[in-house]
C-alpha cells in the first residue's frame, strides 16, 4: 500500500523519516485510500469475478440487494420520522395512547413482506439449482478431472488423467471447466476460490464435488476458510487458469521435475506443516485418492461419499 | 482409561508449564507476556476480592444476602454481575483479536497464532454462553415474576442451583486463564478438530465442561421460567394479558428447554471421544463428525433465538413506554414470536450450507430461513406503529431501541442473503459472516439487555441512572458498531476467510484498521457504562424514586415500591386486562391501600446452590487435568447437598402481617406525599417515581 520507497544513500535523518512515514502509513491509508481500498478489496471477491459460476452468483447478488431496498426503506425512513414527528416536545402532534391495533394496517405488514418472500424463495430455489457445485458446467470440451486433499496446512491436487500431481497450485486450461472431487486427509477445511466459485467443505472419508471455470487465463487465489489450527491464515494456494501451450508447459515441467509422489513422499506432504512453496509431481501412485478414502473411513460409504448425486 | 496413569496422581497432568507466567518466562515473546498478564491479572483480581471483603467484613453479608439467597431478584441482579464481568473480559479480547488483524497484514502482529486461536474461542464462548445467557437469564429472573403478580419463581432453590452451574462454567473459563490453556476450536468446536488426535492438550477439555455446565444451568432455567409463567401468574392475568417481555421469556424457556439437551449430548458425546476413546466423531473406526455439527446447530439455531427473544421482550416494553403508548399490535406480536420459536427449530441446516447436500435441501433450509423473516419483520413495523401518535422522549433506552431497528434491519437484509444459498457459498466462513451475526447480536440481544439494564435499574435499586453517561455509552456503542462491523461487510465480500490471525492482501488493511477503531469505540461504550454506574451510585440520593414508577410505565412491576421488597407484593394483585397499572392509573385506582394484610411465606436461603455450583467446578477441573480423586470428590459434592437438602423440613420463613403493613404504609404514605412529576422532567431529580397523569386524548 503505502510503503516508503527505498531511499538511495540513506542517511539517518531519511531513516528516520522513513520510519516514521512507515509508522504513519496505516493511519495515512485510512484517510487517503479508503475509497481505493475500497474497490480494490471488492475485486478480491464474488464481485470481482472472473468465472462463469461467481458471475452468475453476482447477479445474483445483485438481484437480492435491489428486492432488499423495499425492505429496508421504509423501516429506514419511518423509524426516525416517527421518533421525532411524535417527540414529546411537539406539542402539535396527535396523542392516541389506547390506539393499539388496527386491521388494514396488519395486512400490511404482514402482507407484503410475504410477498417478497415468496418472490425471493423463487428465485431462491431457481439459483440454488442452477448454482448447485455439484451441477457439471456447461463447455463444449469436457472437464477437466482434478482431484483435492485437504491436507493441514496445504491442498494437494491429484490429475488422474495426467498422472501428475501439485501442492498448493491448482492450474487448469482456461477454455476448460475444473471438476473437483474433494476430501480431507485431516480436520474438515473448506475449499475457497472467491473469484471463481462458492466453497464446499472437504471432510475425511468422504467426498463432495465442486465445479469451477474461468473466464480467461488469470491468476486467482483460493484458500481455506475453515480454522484447522496454527497454519491456518497460511493455508492460500495459487489457482493458474492458463492458455493450453501454459498448461501443457506446466504439465511437462512436473513431469520434468522428475519427483514421485508414493506413499512415503505423501506421508511426509501429510504431516502438519505450512508449506512455503508449491511442490509439483510429476508422477502419482495410482489410486492414492482411493487410499486416502478409504483410510479414513474403512467399509462403510468410502466408495460413495455422503451426497445423493453421485 | 487413561494411557499415561494420571488419574491416580495428586495433580494429574497438571505441571509447571500450565501456568502462563512460567510460559512467558522461558519464552518471553509479546503473545506470551500477554497471556501471562492475563493470568496474572485474573490472579490478582481474586485476591484482590478477597482482600477487599476481608478489609470490608463483606464475606457474611456476601454469603448470607446474596449467594445463598433464593430471592429471584437477588438471583437475576447476580445472573448480570456475571455477564458484566465476562463482557468484560471478552470485549477486550475483541479488541485484542481487531488489533492483531489491523497490525498483521504482511506482518507478524503482536499475537501468536495458537494464542489468537484462544482469543476467538473464548470470545465465542464467553459472549454467547457466559455473557449473553446469564444476561438474558437474570433479566427474566427479576423481571417476569413481578409482572405476572408473582412473589417468586416456581422453583426458587432450582433457580439458585441454575445460577451456580453457569457461575462454576464461567469461573472455569476464567481459570484457564491462569491454568492451562482454552480449546482453539472456537465457540462452535467441531469435530475432528477438537478431538484428541487433533487437539490432546486441556483447551477442549476446559470449553466441553464449560459449555455442559452452563447448558445444564440453561435447561434448569428454562424449566424454571416456564414452570413460573405458566402456573404463578396472579388472578385474572391471562396468557393473553402477560406483559410482552413475559412471552417472548415465555418463547425463550420452552427454547431452553427444547434446544439445550441436543448441545449437552453433542458435548457429552464429544468427552466420551476425548476420555474414553469413543469413537462418535473421529475420522476413523466410522465415526462422524456430521453428526456433530447436525446436533450442534439444531441447539445453535433456537439458541439464537432464545438471545433475540428476550431483547424483543425489553425493547417491546421500553418503546411502549417512553411512547406513552400501549403496544401496538400485542396479539400479533405474541403470535409473531411464537411463529418465530417454532420456526427456529426447522433451519439449522442453514449453517452448514456448503456441506455437500442436495440443492433441493439447501433450498428448502433457505427458505425455511427466510420464513423467518416475516414475523420478524412484522415485530419491527409493530415497534414503529407503537410509536405512531404517542409521546416519544429519547432516554437511553429508547435509544437503544431506536439504533436497534435501525440496525437490525440491516443485519436482517444480510441474513436474507445468507440464506439464499448460492450466494451463502461465496461469503460462508468469512468475515462477513461475522459481521452478520454481530449485527444480529448486537442490537438484537446487547442493546436489548442494556436497554433493559437502564429501564429497569432504578425499579431494583431505587435509583435512577446517570442520563449523560447512558447517552454516552449510546454514542459508543453504535457508532462503535458500525465503524467495527461495516468493514468486516466489505471485507468478506473481498474473500477474507474468519479466524485469521494474519493476512497477505494489502487491500484489506485500511478496513482492518477502521474495524479496529471500531472496536476500541465499542470498548469505550463499556466503560462509559461502568462510569454510568459509578456516578449514579455516588449521586444515588439525588435520583431516588422510592415510589417506584419512575418511567410512567404499564406493567404491574411498577406498581410497587422501588426497590421491590423481598415478597414484591404486599397483596398479591388482581388483574382484569393487559397493561394493568396503566388502567389502574387511568381509573384513579393506583397506590390504593388493601383491606388487610396477611402472612407471607418466603423460602429460606439455602447454602445448596452455591455448593453445587462449587463441586460442579471442582468435578470439572478434576477432570479437565485428570485428577480422579478431585473429580470425584466433587461429582459426589454435587448430590450430596442435594440429598441432604431433601430431608431438610423448615425450608420457608414467615414474614409476619405487621411487617409487611409497615413498609406498605411507609411507601403509600410516601406516595400519596410526592408531588407527581410530568414526563417533561422524567430525568431530573423532582421525578421521584410518582407520574403525573397524561391527558387521554390528544387530535392534533
Amino acid at each position: 500500500m503505502l510503503e516508503a520507497a527505498p531511499a538511495p544513500a540513506p542517511t539517518l535523518a531519511t531513516a528516520r523519516r522513513g520510519r516514521a512515514l512507515r509508522r504513519l502509513a496505516p493511519w495515512l491509508g485510512v484517510v487517503a485510500l479508503l475509497p481505493l481500498g475500497g474497490c480494490g478489496v471488492l475485486d478480491h471477491g464474488m464481485l470481482g469475478a472472473a468465472g462463469p459460476v461467481a458471475d452468475q452468483t453476482r447477479s445474483l447478488f445483485l438481484l437480492v440487494c435491489a428486492i432488499l431496498i423495499f425492505v429496508a426503506a421504509p423501516v429506514l425512513l419511518l423509524t426516525p420520522i416517527f421518533a421525532w414527528h411524535y417527540r414529546l416536545s411537539n406539542t402539535k402532534s396527535a396523542y392516541r395512547p389506547q390506539w393499539g391495533f388496527n386491521w388494514p394496517l396488519e395486512g400490511l405488514i404482514w402482507i407484503p413482506p410475504t410477498i417478497i418472500v415468496i418472490v425471493l424463495a423463487v428465485f431462491l430455489w431457481r439459483d440454488t439449482h442452477a448454482l448447485d457445485p455439484y451441477k457439471p458446467l456447461a463447455s463444449p470440451l469436457p472437464p477437466v478431472e482434478v482431484q483435492a486433499v485437504a491436507l493441514d496446512w496445504k491442498w494437494l491436487f491429484i490429475y488422474p488423467d495426467e498422472g501428475v500431481a501439485s501442492v498448493d497450485e491448482l492450474a487448469f486450461p482456461a477454455d476448460r471447466p475444473v471438476r473437483l472431487t474433494l476430501t480431507s486427509d485431516t480436520v474438515m477445511q473448506s475449499f475457497f476460490v472467491p473469484r471463481l466459485a462458492g466453497q464446499i467443505y472437504a471432510m475425511a472419508g468422504m467426498t463432495t464435488q465442486l465445479n469451477l471455470a474461468a473466464d480467461a487465463p488469470g491468476r486467482f487465489r483460493g484458500e481455506n476458510t475453515q480454522f484447522n489450527g496454527v497454519g491456518f491464515q497460511n493455508q492460500k494456494f495459487a489457482v493458474l487458469a492458463q492458455s493450453n501451450d501454459d498448461h501443457a508447459a506446466w504439465i511437462a515441467r512436473a513431469r520434468a521435475g522428475g519427483r514421485t509422489l508414493d506413499p512415503a513422499a505423501y506421508a511426509t506432504l501429510a504431516a502438519r506443516s505450512v508449506q512455503p512453496e508449491p511442490i509439483l509431481f510429476g508422477s502419482v501412485a495410482p489410486d492414492l485418492f482411493r487410499s486416502i478414502l478409504t483410510r479414513n473411513d474403512p467399509g462403510l460409504h468410502a466408495a460413495h461419499g455422503h451426497h445423493a448425486h453421485e | 482409561m487413561n494411557e499415561d496413569g494420571h488419574w491416580l496422581t495428586l495433580l494429574g497432568r497438571l505441571d509447571l508449564h500450565a501456568f502462563p507466567l512460567v510460559r512467558a518466562w522461558e519464552d518471553p515473546t509479546v503473545s506470551e507476556l500477554i497471556g501471562a498478564f492475563a493470568g496474572a491479572l485474573v490472579v490478582v483480581g481474586a485476591v484482590g476480592l478477597v482482600a477487599l471483603l476481608t478489609w470490608k467484613r463483606w464475606w457474611r453479608p456476601l454469603f448470607r444476602d446474596w449467594l445463598t439467597s433464593l430471592d429471584h431478584k437477588k438471583i437475576g441482579i447476580m445472573y448480570v454481575v456475571l455477564a458484566g464481568v465476562m463482557l468484560s473480559r471478552a470485549l477486550v479480547e475483541a479488541v485484542l483479536m481487531r488489533a492483531q488483524q489491523s497490525l498483521a497484514v504482511d506482518a507478524p502482529g503482536i499475537v501468536a497464532p495458537e494464542h489468537f486461536a484462544q482469543l476467538f474461542s473464548t470470545h465465542g464462548t464467553i459472549m454467547i454462553f457466559f455473557m449473553a445467557m446469564p444476561f438474558l437469564t437474570g433479566l427474566i429472573n427479576y423481571v417476569v415474576p413481578l409482572q405476572i403478580g408473582a412473589r417468586d419463581v416456581a422453583f426458587p432453590l432450582l433457580n439458585s442451583i441454575s445460577l451456580m452451574l453457569t457461575a462454576g462454567g464461567a469461573g472455569l473459563v476464567m481459570l484457564s486463564l491462569a491454568v492451562g490453556e482454552f480449546s482453539t476450536g472456537g465457540w462452535s468446536g467441531y469435530p475432528p478438530y477438537t478431538g484428541k488426535a487433533f487437539q490432546p492438550g486441556v483447551g477442549p477439555d476446559y470449553w466441553i465442561w464449560a459449555v455442559t455446565l452452563a447448558s445444564l444451568g440453561t435447561t434448569l432455567s428454562g424449566i424454571n421460567i416456564a414452570a413460573t409463567i405458566y402456573k404463578k401468574r396472579c388472578p385474572g392475568l391471562h396468557l393473553t394479558r402477560m406483559p410482552l417481555f413475559c412471552w417472548t421469556s415465555l418463547c425463550t424457556a420452552i427454547l431452553m428447554i427444547f434446544a439445550t439437551p441436543p448441545l449437552t449430548v453433542a458435548t457429552a458425546l464429544l468427552a466420551l471421544d476425548r476420555y474414553l476413546d469413543f469413537h462418535f466423531f473421529t475420522n476413523d473406526l466410522g465415526g462422524n463428525m456430521m453428526n456433530y455439527v447436525n446436533l450442534f446447530w439444531l441447539f445453535g439455531h433456537p439458541e439464537v433465538y432464545i438471545l433475540i427473544l428476550p431483547a424483543f421482550g425489553v425493547f417491546s416494553e421500553v418503546i411502549s413506554a417512553f411512547s406513552s403508548k400501549e403496544l401496538y399490535g400485542y396479539k400479533s406480536l405474541a403470535a409473531a414470536t411464537m411463529a418465530i420459536g417454532v420456526l427456529s427449530f426447522t433451519v439449522w441446516l442453514h449453517h452448514f450450507f456448503t456441506m455437500g447436500q442436495s440443492a433441493s435441501v439447501n433450498a428448502a433450509f433457505g427458505i425455511a430461513t427466510m420464513t423467518i423473516s416475516i414475523p420478524t419483520g412484522v415485530k419491527i413495523y409493530n415497534w414503529i406503529w407503537t410509536m405512531f401518535r404517542g409521546e416519544v422522549r429519547f432516554t437511553a433506552p429508547m435509544l437503544f431501541a431506536l439504533a436497534f431497528i435501525v440496525t437490525f434491519v440491516l443485519g436482517g437484509l444480510t441474513g436474507i442473503m445468507l440464506a439464499i444459498p448460492p450466494i451463502d457459498y461465496v461469503v460462508h466462513n468469512t468475515v462477513f459472516l461475522v459481521a452478520h451475526f454481530h449485527n444480529m447480536l448486537i442490537p438484537g440481544l446487547l442493546y436489548g439487555m442494556i436497554a433493559g439494564y437502564m429501564y429497569w435499574f432504578p425499579k431494583a435499586f431505587g435509583f435512577r441512572l446517570s442520563e449523560v453517561w447512558g447517552k454516552v455509552a449510546f454514542a459508543c456503542w453504535v457508532s462503535g458498531f458500525y465503524l467495527a462491523f461495516m468493514p468486516l461487510y466489505v471485507l468478506g465480500l473481498g474473500g477474507m476467510a474468519r479466524r485469521s490471525q494474519a493476512l497477505f492482501e494489502p487491500d484489506y488493511r485500511p478496513w482492518l484498521i477502521v474495524a479496529a477503531c471500531g472496536a476500541v469505540l465499542l470498548l469505550s461504550g463499556l466503560v462509559s457504562l461502568f462510569v454510568q454506574l459509578f456516578v449514579s451510585v455516588r449521586d444515588r440520593d439525588a435520583n431516588r424514586v422510592p415510589v417506584g414508577d419512575p418511567w410512567d410505565a404499564r406493567g404491574l412491576e411498577w406498581s410497587v415500591a422501588a426497590p421491590p421488597p423481598e415478597y414484591n407484593f404486599a397483596t398479591i394483585p388482581r388483574v382484569d386486562r393487559l397493561d394493568p397499572f396503566y388502567w389502574r392509573k387511568e381509573r384513579g385506582e393506583a397506590y390504593r391501600t388493601p383491606s388487610r394484610y396477611e402472612d407471607i411465606v418466603m423460602p429460606k436461603e439455602s447454602w445448596v446452590g452455591p455448593l453445587v455450583g462449587l463441586a460442579a467446578a471442582a468435578c470439572a477441573f478434576g477432570l479437565v487435568w485428570h485428577i480422579g480423586w478431585l473429580s470425584l470428590v466433587g461429582f459426589l459434592g454435587i448430590w450430596i447437598p442435594v440429598v441432604a437438602r431433601s430431608f431438610v423440613r423448615d425450608i420457608h420463613r414467615t414474614i409476619p402481617a405487621a411487617e409487611v403493613e409497615a413498609a406498605e404504609r411507609l411507601w403509600l404514605e410516601r406516595a400519596h406525599r410526592v408531588r407527581p412529576v410530568p414526563r417533561e422532567r422524567e430525568t431530573e431529580p423532582a421525578n421521584l417515581g410518582l407520574a403525573r397523569p397524561f391527558p387521554s386524548e390528544v387530535t392534533a
